[in-house]
């Protein structure tokens, strides 16, 4: 038997008065990588968050999934007066307690080697991303929930994500993202289109 | 695959404490400000009342009260701000501990860089109004305890205003009724010291306050922030 | 238990409750306050003390006695609304709270009108008055924060969380706010106290603040509908039931 990492069923999700989604079912097993599509203001973000159980009071349905999350967001949860190596060490989602060298790993496998102790304010847009994503090159949870982790990223940004997301897959990992772009995952890329979960 | 590995809540407690001691460290006037703020308050007093010292060591502990109680509200306006905006209260709320207990080492590092420096200092202000400094001891217990709750319930008011517009009135309107116990025993405990009488009683009733609201504060704190992010 | 929740929960029934219940509980409140009213102003004897002006108690007193008893049901709303996620308990939590805020003006306006001939003064820094505008504070903050908020779902469950601290920390306000009167105010003053009130003066005040209980009640459900209907304006079953 396999274990699904996150099973939604008939999750519906309301925004005040609106209802934005309803009847969304989705079962995310091990070795999946599910793209949340659909145009703005469908409900990606709001999705994604009630997968994450940061939204709840206006999420209803059942939904359940393991504890083992990783969820990146629109913002980075960055401190622009801490070095990438310290935000990623005392980063506050606590997932995991790496090594030093674990970390410079990691962020030299984002392109940011020789950034390690520098200051994150001073780093441009895409490079604060790549801290953020740093997170993934770190031994971290099992089933990971992104927020459009493409944007802000060059090419060889994307090219670098898009092959961890297969690795993570291969080893009995799931991704589920939200985003515009088609990412080049091949055959294990899943796409869930938002229209027909489109609310009253 | 890489597992995550299991989190010691311990571990997890230090190592945000560590987070948050560095980032007051690298933003020294977040811990200046509101020292400086209650000093010029203190200032302003015998400026209104006059420079009478018998008539402001009488009325030194209520000023002394007040003041900490308007400066631990300008450190509660601040206290989630920043984290809502930059996605770090988020992880925070991912994290593998209940945010009840994730949200404690903010709040103890809040609590050493204004409660626990304004207590240290709060007998100098004292002597500015007046205070003789045998009671000195009966002050900076007091306010140990006192900016303790205050710090606890304010954040509460804290997580449920974050995120929303203008919340600092709102803030105010919220909290400040809660602190009116804390003001009075803490004015009480400084009376009776002032008089030579037994401040014990006050003393033990605030070290009640820090114990039951150490209890059930961080559980409204973690859903009252739970709330502003479904924002 | 499940069951009782979720009938007390169900939007349609309880709007059918409410219009059963009002055309009972209107004329009785209304008698009610009319022969509480003229009981205690016309027929109860003189004071020998205050002479007339303690009258006003028979407003203020029950006033301040269901404003308090407001609150708990606005936190006791909430605590539903927070445990069992009944949508209802929000619209209740939110029916109260104005009422509240209303019985406590109400209680504060009395007492400042009734501390003029006792005391010399509007106001005094008395124990209970002062206990009773830091009720009317926690209220506002309730109504306030509710109004901050764009969504009224999220809203709800701010409130429902802030009543509940609030809950919790009324009986130490009022604990400690009676501590700081005693140790500041001679005893001389304090006759609100346990004094014995004599019979003929206590049953139209038992009158009243029964009366003042239905007339809560009965707000409160004139209330509840009111918010029930802009809530389900869409919905089939109010309209057949708005049409019939």
């Amino acid at each position: 038997m396999t274990t699904a990492l996150l099973e939604a069923r008939d999750l519906s999700i309301h925004k005040g008065l609106r209802q934005l989604l309803k009847d969304v079912t989705l079962c995310v097993e091990p070795g999946d990588l599910w793209q949340l599509a659909g145009g703005n203001g469908i409900g990606k973000t709001s999705l994604l968050r009630s997968f994450a159980r940061l939204a709840s009071i206006e999420v209803y349905g059942d939904l359940s999934r393991c504890d083992d999350v990783l969820y990146v967001g629109h913002s980075a949860a960055l401190k622009g007066a801490m070095t990438p190596r310290q935000n990623l060490k005392y980063h506050p989602s606590g997932l995991c307690t790496p090594t030093d060298t674990e970390i410079d790993e990691a962020l030299a496998a984002v392109g940011l080697a020789g950034y390690e102790n520098a200051l994150t304010a001073r780093l441009s847009a895409g490079q604060k991303r790549r801290v953020a994503l740093a997170r993934l090159f770190l031994p971290s949870g099992r089933l990971w929930l992104l927020d459009e982790p493409f944007t802000a990223l060059d090419v060889a940004g994307v090219a670098v994500l898009e092959q961890r997301f297969t690795a993570h897959a291969q080893a009995g990992g799931a991704v589920v993202f939200t985003s515009h772009q088609s990412a080049d995952l091949g055959d294990l890329r899943s796409v869930l289109d938002l229209e027909q979960f489109r609310g009253d | 695959m890489t597992e995550a590995r299991d989190i010691d809540i311990l571990h997890y407690c230090r190592s945000q404490t560590v987070r948050q001691l560095m980032l007051m460290v690298r933003s020294p006037s977040e811990v200046v400000n509101p020292l400086l703020f209650f000093l010029l308050v203190i200032v302003l007093f015998p400026l209104g009342l006059g420079p009478d010292p018998e008539q402001l060591s009488v009325l030194a502990p209520g000023i002394l009260w007040v003041v900490a109680l308007l400066s631990n509200l300008m450190i509660c306006m601040r206290l989630f701000v920043d984290d809502l905006e930059d996605g770090s209260l988020e992880q925070l709320a991912m994290a593998r501990v209940p945010l009840s207990v994730a949200v404690l080492p903010q709040l103890l590092a809040s609590w050493l860089a204004s409660g626990l420096l304004l207590s240290v200092v709060s007998p100098l202000f004292g002597l500015m109004l007046g205070l003789p400094l045998n009671v000195a001891p009966v002050l900076i217990a007091s306010l140990l305890m006192g900016t303790a709750i205050m710090l606890l319930l304010g954040a509460v008011g804290a997580a449920l205003t974050v995120g929303v517009q203008r919340g600092g009135i709102l803030l105010a309107l919220l909290i400040l009724p809660l602190y009116v116990p804390i003001l009075i025993a803490g004015t009480r405990a400084l009376n009776e010291a002032l008089q030579g009488g037994d401040p014990s009683i006050a003393l033990a009733l605030l070290g009640a306050g820090v114990t039951g609201s150490l209890v059930l504060a961080p559980l409204a704190i973690a859903e009252g922030l739970r709330v502003s992010l479904e924002l | 238990m499940w069951r009782i929740v979720h009938q007390f929960g169900s939007p349609p029934w309880v709007y059918r409750f409410c219009d059963r219940v009002i055309p009972w509980l209107l004329p009785i409140t209304v008698v009610a306050l009319l022969t509480g009213s003229i009981w205690g102003l016309l027929f109860a004897p003189t004071d020998y003390k205050q002479g007339d002006s303690y009258r006003i108690i028979y407003i203020h007193v029950p006033a301040a006695v269901v404003a308090l008893a407001g609150y708990y049901v606005m936190a006791l709303a909430g605590l539903v609304s927070l445990v069992w996620r009944v949508k209802l308990a929000d619209t209740a939590m939110r029916a109260a709270a104005p009422i509240g805020a209303a019985y406590t003006a109400i209680a504060l306006i009395t007492g400042a009108i009734w501390g003029k001939p006792t005391w010399g003064a509007w106001w005094v820094w008395d124990a209970r008055i002062t206990s009773m505008l830091i009720l009317f504070f926690l209220y506002v903050g309730v109504i306030a924060l509710f109004e901050a908020y764009e969504n009224k779902t999220v809203a709800a469950r701010a409130c429902a969380i802030l009543s509940l601290v609030g809950t919790v920390n009324i009986p130490i306000i009022y604990k400690s706010v009676d501590w700081w009167y005693s140790l500041h105010q001679p005893a001389s003053i304090k006759f609100t106290g346990s004094s014995a009130i004599d019979a003929s003066m206590l049953y139209p005040l038992l009158g009243m603040i029964i009366s003042f209980y239905a007339l809560f009640a009965l707000l409160m459900m004139l209330n509840l509908k009111q918010s029930l209907t802009e809530e389900y304006a869409q919905s089939a079953w109010l309209n057949k039931r708005l049409t019939a």
